[in-house]
C-alpha cells in the first residue's frame, strides 16, 4: 500500500481531539468522517483535528473535512484545526474553511479555543 | 545536467493511490532543483489535483496518464497527458460539480481541484479535445535576497 495512514482519537470530557497521519484522501477521509461521527452521535460537539502528521490533504479530504464542519454546525458545535503546514494552511484559507473554523498553531491551543 | 536529463517521463495507470508515484517523482524533481520544502509541497498538491481531475473525468480506455517532467534551472514543469474524452467547460470551471450548496454555499464540497492547483502554481494551461486531455503546469522558485 502506498498511502499507511492512521487515525488516533484522544477523548476528554469536554472535547475530543482526531489525530491523523498519513494521506489524507477518500480513504482516510472516509475513516475519518465515521470517527467524527461516532463522537458526534456520542454528544461531542467541540472537536480539534490534529493534522500534524498528515502528509499530503488532497481535494476530497477538503470535501470530507467540510462534510464534518457542516455536522458540527448542525449541532451548533465548533472544530479546530491544528497542526497544519503553510501549504495546508494557505488552501483552508482559500477554500473558505477558515470562516467556519478555526486554525492554530498546537493542539494545545487548539483545544483552548473551542 | 545534460538537455537530455532536463525530461522526465512517467506513465502511471489510473488505480487509487497512484498519484502519490507522480507526486513522489515531483517532490524528488523539485527537491533536486532547490525548491524549498513549502514549494515542494504545493508541487505535490497539484500533480496530485491533477492526476485525480484525470483519474475521475477522463474516461480513458487506456487507463493511464503520462507525465512529462521538464526542469530548467528556475522552474519545474509537469504536463500531464490523458488519452480519454476531453473535458467540458462547466467541469473545467467546477460548476458541474458543485451539487447541492449544502450549509454553507461558499464552501462547496467538490469541483475545487483546479482551484487549487491555480492558486499554487505560477501557470497553468490546459488543452482538451475529444481526443484527451493535457495540463500543463509551471512552478517557478521563489527568488532569494542575497
Amino acid at each position: 500500500m502506498l498511502n499507511k495512514f492512521d487515525i488516533q482519537i484522544r477523548e476528554a470530557r469536554e472535547h475530543a481531539v482526531i489525530e491523523t497521519s498519513g494521506y489524507l484522501n477518500d480513504a482516510l477521509g472516509e475513516q475519518l468522517a465515521e470517527k467524527a461521527q461516532e463522537l458526534i452521535q456520542g454528544g461531542y460537539t467541540q472537536l480539534v483535528i490534529n493534522l500534524e502528521q498528515t502528509t499530503l490533504i488532497n481535494s476530497i479530504g477538503i470535501s470530507i473535512l467540510i462534510e464534518i464542519i457542516e455536522a458540527l454546525t448542525e449541532r451548533e458545535g465548533t472544530l479546530n484545526f491544528c497542526g497544519l503546514s503553510a501549504t495546508q494552511e494557505r488552501t483552508f484559507r482559500m477554500m473558505a474553511i477558515a470562516k467556519y473554523a478555526g486554525i492554530f498553531p498546537d493542539e494545545e491551543s487548539a483545544i483552548a479555543n473551542l | 545536467m545534460s538537455d537530455k536529463e532536463k525530461k522526465v517521463l512517467l506513465t502511471i495507470p489510473m488505480y487509487p493511490d497512484m498519484e502519490l508515484a507522480a507526486a513522489k517523482t515531483a517532490s524528488v524533481l523539485a527537491e533536486l532543483k532547490g525548491f524549498d520544502e513549502g514549494e515542494v509541497e504545493e508541487i505535490q498538491l497539484a500533480i496530485i489535483e491533477t492526476c485525480i481531475n484525470a483519474f475521475e473525468h477522463s474516461q480513458s480506455d487506456e487507463n493511464e496518464v503520462h507525465i512529462q517532467f521538464l526542469l530548467e534551472d528556475d522552474q519545474l514543469q509537469f504536463k500531464i497527458t490523458d488519452r480519454g474524452v476531453g473535458i467540458t467547460s462547466d467541469t473545467l470551471d467546477g460548476t458541474r460539480l458543485l451539487g447541492n450548496p449544502g450549509l454553507h454555499p461558499d464552501l462547496p464540497k467538490r469541483g475545487r481541484g483546479l482551484q487549487i492547483i491555480r492558486s499554487l502554481m505560477d501557470e497553468v494551461d490546459i488543452e482538451t479535445s475529444p481526443d484527451g486531455t493535457t495540463v500543463s503546469v509551471i512552478k517557478r522558485k521563489k527568488e532569494t535576497t542575497p
